[in-house]
């Protein structure tokens, strides 16, 4: 009888922990996702930061699609057919953003080859 | 000679943010992505006036257009447009669904009562989860949709005289 007891709280328990566990991705996956979507009504935060009415709705969103099993790639696809790429704060690589995300790599490369070429006329 | 290059290139770069620079400035910063042939999806919810759950097919029907207004009793410019909603309900081959954003019942059904009502049916938006779904970026938000329930046009903000010509032009 002990036996069964010890093992039913034993059952409880992993039960409860997997629960509380879930949960805890959940929230921390609402967190992230939440880092990375711009708020529509103050623009420079995120909804994380942000207390406005449409930022709170939209990490309820974000919780309601989570558990409806929607994937974290899903609910940003949902997103940006609703709101745009702009509501991202990590922009997709495409033609539209191309030079976003070249041109630091462009310049970064130039300024180099010009140190080095400073350098190297300096050196010899 | 090497100088004078360099002086034209710094002053091309210069002229390139000047004009990058203004041109930014006089774009709205408010984006609107293109909506044209999205279709609304079906949302249910609580009617203000009764406790029944009822769904958007039910309500979106008989009508040659819709217009779904996000409003709240809250909210300023929802006041300055009622005029103009109310206007808008005459038209008979118009719909007119709001949806109660985020608002405490009791205020929204005084400012229904004091202000008139525009509205064929009310859906509330207790979460406001029913706004974000339909991609609305404030409150008031107008949503224009044909009959096959397809997004033609969004006013994002209060109905001025500009937006409401423009609204009455393409329910002609």
């Amino acid at each position: 009888m002990k036996l069964l007891k010890l093992l039913l709280i034993i059952i409880i328990f992993i039960i409860n922990f997997t629960k509380v566990n879930s949960v805890e991705n959940n929230d921390d996956l609402v967190n992230k996702i939440s880092k990375n979507i711009r708020c529509l009504i103050c623009q420079g935060q995120s909804i994380y930061d942000s207390q406005s009415d449409f930022s709170i709705s939209m990490r309820l969103l974000i919780r309601q699609k989570l558990a409806e099993g929607k994937s974290e790639k899903e609910i940003y696809g949902f997103l940006k057919d609703k709101y745009g790429q702009w509501i991202s704060y990590e922009p997709e690589f495409n033609k539209k953003t191309i030079i976003l995300w070249i041109l630091p790599i462009l310049l970064f490369i130039i300024g180099g080859a010009i140190i080095l070429n400073k350098l190297f006329v300096k050196k010899y | 000679m090497k100088n004078k290059i360099l002086f034209i290139a710094l002053l091309l770069f210069i002229s390139f943010c000047l004009v990058v620079f203004f041109k930014s400035l006089n774009n709205s910063n408010v984006y609107i992505p293109d909506t044209p042939n999205k279709t609304v999806k079906e949302f249910k919810s609580k009617s203000l006036f009764s406790e029944d759950e009822i769904s958007s097919e039910k309500i979106l029907v008989n009508s040659d257009y819709y217009i779904l207004n996000i409003w709240s009793s809250w909210c300023g410019p929802c006041r300055r447009e009622h005029p103009k909603l109310m206007e808008l309900s005459q038209n008979p081959s118009v719909k007119l669904i709001g949806i109660n954003y985020r608002d405490n019942p009791k205020n929204a059904k005084n400012f229904i009562k004091k202000f008139g009502n525009p509205f064929s049916f009310i859906f509330v938006d207790t979460n406001g989860v029913i706004s974000i779904e339909l991609g609305a970026y404030g409150v008031p938000e107008t949503i224009v949709l044909n009959k096959d329930k397809k997004i033609i046009k969004k006013f994002v903000g209060y109905l001025d005289d500009k937006s409401f010509k423009e609204l009455n032009f393409i329910l002609k």
